[in-house]
């Protein structure tokens, strides 16, 4: 059967369990069995008016010092120099001491702002922002690792928040003045006499169009719009003397063009649209190649017509993902189901819908790090590659025992296990459900977990487990029978 | 073919466990059944004159070692000028080069014995252009062969995509020792295998009771129902992988070795090495890593003892190959992100640098000293000047031991070090 690739409203009949269960997946980390009843009793209009809702207004706040990592002083400088005019080791050494011991701080504050991000998405009541915050974290991705400033990745991240379903021109034109990205992209040393084209480049391969729409020239060019766009400690600075004030062609247009027109030239180019619009399919609907050409026929369309919108409505993306989140399409069979989780989902969504205990935060991000979604340290400028790249031989154990862990505490690097240590009650996932028996209890979880597609010989290896346990149903059988849905393959899809 | 006796190495190797995921439809499980490795063996392609069972072990000595207390220049007066606290006295070390004045530090007593048997070299004054003291940005450097931008896959992943073909499984291709795969071993398809203790590459689930063991192997199995190319049959194709990758894994590294090891941390992971070479896994590259080589304070005893742990364990990992018949086919390489300034600190350490010797092991190397020492006069703001590119030693390993096109890899055409005598 074609899959349907309209964008059309679902009509509401269409829309029960399995739907509102699918779109809390997609639209956030995905919900317990109670949340999902709830939101299938909505007209999909609502449901979806309701995960869009604008979060509350204020912003979750870290506590991230933005000190910890500052240009030295004007005695520190003077020190400095006079330890290296004389060749003094010793003081060059003190030095250095004191850099690193600054720089061992902010790892550890790394670590703390790792473990707020992830306790922020499993806490949060608007997990699409969550959702979308992770997307321009890969999007216009910045690795701390170069960066070396824990607040300024703090400070970027608050910035995704900010724009998360905003106008993807405004978080654009935000990014060239983003400290941390100025920073990661070396723009800190683009000037009117040299030059950097770092950041130019990236802005036109990887942010806004896409290999192959723009030439060297442009990237020439759109370097010397930007030059002078720097960074003073915590804050954005443009400095006026180094920035190339003559006339520049980018992409066909002529102008005495700065960093912010440059950003706009490059927003009006129909290709930046089809690339943004394929970044959101990518993050929001299938696993698709990350270059149009390569994507099949059906789901380019889709892309085209999401990239047209985009235009229409001025890069906000509230409106676009209202159509798609409603669309006949995203509930399309082939679509449902077939996406792989990223680690980020993983851990989240199992944290978040079996309604685990959250265990330690940092052996979560640990685990993240390991299956390869490393928190502020995404592998390269051009983020995660994601879908099938998640998955591999070591990848896979690791995101079973991560599971393993939140169901049952048992820590995936240590052999032993206090079987009376889970704090986990599974219960509760079977409040709505009459029957304890082997069969419901299975099928009331697997199409929670799995989904209702997921065929009855996946379900009887499960089935016949419980039956085979002779005090039946209890809080221990489901804590094994959780551990073993979330071991199967299709636990790692939505 | 129905007798798997007749079942050459060589074809094990190529096939592996390639027909896991390249056969649509295993029936049973692949370590329980020889007959299916034997039936599906004809099937396979194999590439003559492509050394398949070449290892290459890569030894990372993370943290910046101090090549200049290795691989020691006694001969030059600047070195123990720079280092009047830390230096070796030449009555100490160990004489590898009486008219350049070049010996080694008396922990490596074993490695001076490896190159007395045509199974060590050191490559001396390696490094790359405007190099970087950070630790994470030269690691960079190192693992993905790019000074400029260093960004993008590591050099064994890009090399070991390169042998990917469509019947062809790679995915025990490398193996990383370690909680955590290195950049080196990302490729964009071939990822590495990546475990601290084999007892932990394994699902967890299985320590919480047996019962659970039957039911999550049922799941976890791929069915006539599988062949395609949908994302669980993927999935479940990992998962397949995956646990015969285990199974095996575990089962080779239970084996006693032939030799004794020291009970140091690198020696225990180059024994499980040894014992993964001698099960003759498809597995090309090996990783592991020895850290605490960031020595900015009192690092005399630190570094003798870490030379100790590297010199005892490379010796013993060679003589465990030399038992067991596999010495020919393995060649490691031991690299570390940068060396370390010329002149010791205030500490008692000394501070980050440049330039620093690579080693090389193997009976397929040039043994002793190659390349010239770095002068200690003619210096970059008190650091070494490299002369040799490391990536001179990559291209020189992939195209000449390897046998995988070395400017895949690492983006251009380099030089080949002269390190190896095939």
């Amino acid at each position: 059967m074609n899959m349907d690739t309209s964008l059309t409203p679902i009509k509401p009949s269409d829309f029960g369990p399995p739907q509102a269960r699918h779109l809390m997946l997609r639209a956030g980390f995905g919900a317990g069995p109670h949340e999902i009843a709830q939101l299938a009793e909505l007209e999909p209009q609502q449901a979806i008016r309701q995960l869009l809702k604008t979060p509350s207004t204020e912003i979750a706040i870290a506590d991230i010092d933005p000190d910890v990592i500052h240009p030295p002083t004007a005695e520190e400088r003077e020190r400095f120099m006079r330890a290296r005019k004389n060749n003094d080791e010793a003081a060059r050494s003190e030095a250095r001491r004191i850099i690193n011991e600054r720089r061992a701080q902010d790892r550890r504050m790394l670590a703390d702002l790792r473990r707020w991000w992830v306790r922020l998405m499993i806490d949060t009541r608007s997990p699409l922002q969550e959702k979308l915050v992770l997307l321009w974290h890969s999007h216009f991705a910045s690795r701390h690792r170069n960066v070396r400033d824990t607040f300024l990745m703090y400070q970027q991240n608050q910035l995704f928040r900010e724009h998360a379903a905003g106008s993807f021109a405004d978080l654009a034109r935000a990014v060239v003045r983003d400290p941390a990205m100025l920073k990661f992209l070396n723009n800190d040393k683009n000037n009117k006499r040299k030059p950097n084209e770092n950041l130019a480049r990236e802005f036109m391969e990887l942010f806004t169009l896409g290999e192959g729409n723009y030439s060297e020239d442009d990237i020439k060019q759109g370097a010397r719009a930007l030059t002078g766009y720097h960074v003073d400690d915590n804050d954005f600075v443009f400095h006026d003397r180094r920035h190339d004030k003559a006339r520049k062609t980018v992409l066909g247009e002529t102008g005495k063009f700065d960093g912010d027109d440059f950003v706009d030239v490059l927003l009006d180019q129909p290709a930046c649209s089809r690339y943004i619009a394929l970044k959101l399919y990518r993050h929001f609907v299938a696993d698709v190649s990350d270059h149009l050409d390569e994507v099949p026929g059906p789901h380019k369309a889709v892309i085209q017509r999401i990239a047209t919108m985009l235009r229409k409505n001025n890069y906000q993306i509230t409106p676009v993902l209202k159509t798609l989140f409603l669309s006949k399409h995203f509930y399309d069979p082939k679509i449902v189901g077939q996406k792989i989780k990223s680690p980020a989902q993983l851990v989240i969504g199992t944290a978040r819908s079996l309604n685990t205990p959250t265990r330690s935060l940092g052996t979560l991000s640990d685990g993240m790090r390991i299956m390869g979604q490393d928190l502020f340290d995404p592998p390269s400028v051009a983020g995660w590659d994601g879908g099938r790249s998640w998955i591999n031989t070591s990848t896979l154990f690791t995101r079973q025992n991560v599971c393993t862990y939140l169901i049952t505490g048992k820590d995936p690097r240590k052999k032993k296990w206090n079987r009376n240590q889970t704090g986990f009650d599974p219960m509760p996932l079977l409040a709505n459900l009459d029957s304890h028996e082997p069969k419901p209890v299975v099928d009331h979880l697997v199409n929670f977990m799995l989904g209702e597609h997921t065929p009855a010989s996946r379900r009887e290896p499960l089935v016949k487990f419980m039956q085979d346990r002779s005090k039946g149903v209890t809080p221990d059988s489901m804590i094994a029978l959780l551990t073993l849905i979330t071991a199967m393959p299709e636990y790692q899809l939505c | 073919m129905s007798d798997p006796s007749a079942y050459t190495r060589r074809q094990f190797l190529h096939s592996g466990l390639a027909m896991v995921s390249t056969v649509s439809s295993v029936p049973i499980f692949l370590s329980r059944s020889s007959t299916v490795m034997a039936q599906t063996a004809g099937s396979l392609p194999t590439n003559p004159g492509i050394p398949e069972d070449r290892v290459l072990v890569v030894v990372q000595l993370s943290g910046g070692n101090d090549g200049l207390n290795t691989v020691i220049p006694f001969g030059m007066d600047n070195y123990y000028k720079s280092r009047s606290g830390l230096a070796v006295r030449e009555s100490d070390l160990i004489t590898l080069d009486t008219n350049a004045g070049i010996g080694l530090h008396p922990s490596l007593r074993p490695i001076h014995d490896m190159i007395g048997d045509g199974l060590a070299s050191v490559v001396q004054g390696v490094g790359y252009p405007n190099p970087i003291r950070s630790h994470f940005a030269s690691m960079d450097v190192w693992h993905t062969g790019d000074t400029l931008t260093s960004k993008g896959h590591g050099w064994i992943g890009k090399a070991l995509d390169t042998t990917r073909s469509e019947k062809k499984n790679t995915s025990l291709a490398c193996i990383n020792l370690g909680s955590q795969a290195p950049l080196a071993t990302q490729g964009k398809f071939v990822k590495p295998v990546t475990f601290d203790r084999p007892e932990m590459f394994r699902w967890s689930g299985r320590d919480l009771h047996p019962a659970l063991n039957d039911t999550y192997d049922q799941l976890n199995q791929p069915s006539t129902s599988t062949p395609g190319n949908s994302p669980t049959d993927f999935i479940l194709r990992t998962a397949m992988d995956a646990q015969v990758a285990s199974d095996r894994v575990r089962k080779a590294v239970n084996q006693k070795p032939a030799t004794s090891f020291p009970g140091n941390s690198l020696s225990r992971q180059l024994k499980m090495i040894a014992a993964m070479v001698r099960a003759e896994l498809p597995t090309r590259v090996f990783y592991v890593a020895l850290g605490g080589f960031d020595t900015h304070a009192n690092q005399a005893g630190q570094h003798t003892r870490l030379l100790n742990e590297f010199a005892t364990a490379m010796s013993a990992f060679y003589k465990e190959l030399k038992a067991t018949g596999h010495q020919q086919r393995v060649l490691t390489v031991a690299f570390s992100e940068f060396g370390r300034r010329v002149k010791q600190n205030a500490s008692g350490g000394t501070d980050h640098g440049t330039a620093g010797p690579m080693f090389l092991f193997g009976p397929q190397v040039n043994p002793g000293l190659i390349g010239e020492h770095p002068s200690l006069t003619h210096l970059d703001d008190g650091d070494l000047i490299h002369h040799t590119d490391f990536r001179s030693v990559y291209a020189s390993v992939l195209d000449n031991w390897m046998k995988i096109d070395s400017t895949a890899a690492l983006g251009k055409t380099f030089n080949h070090a002269n390190i190896l005598r095939v």
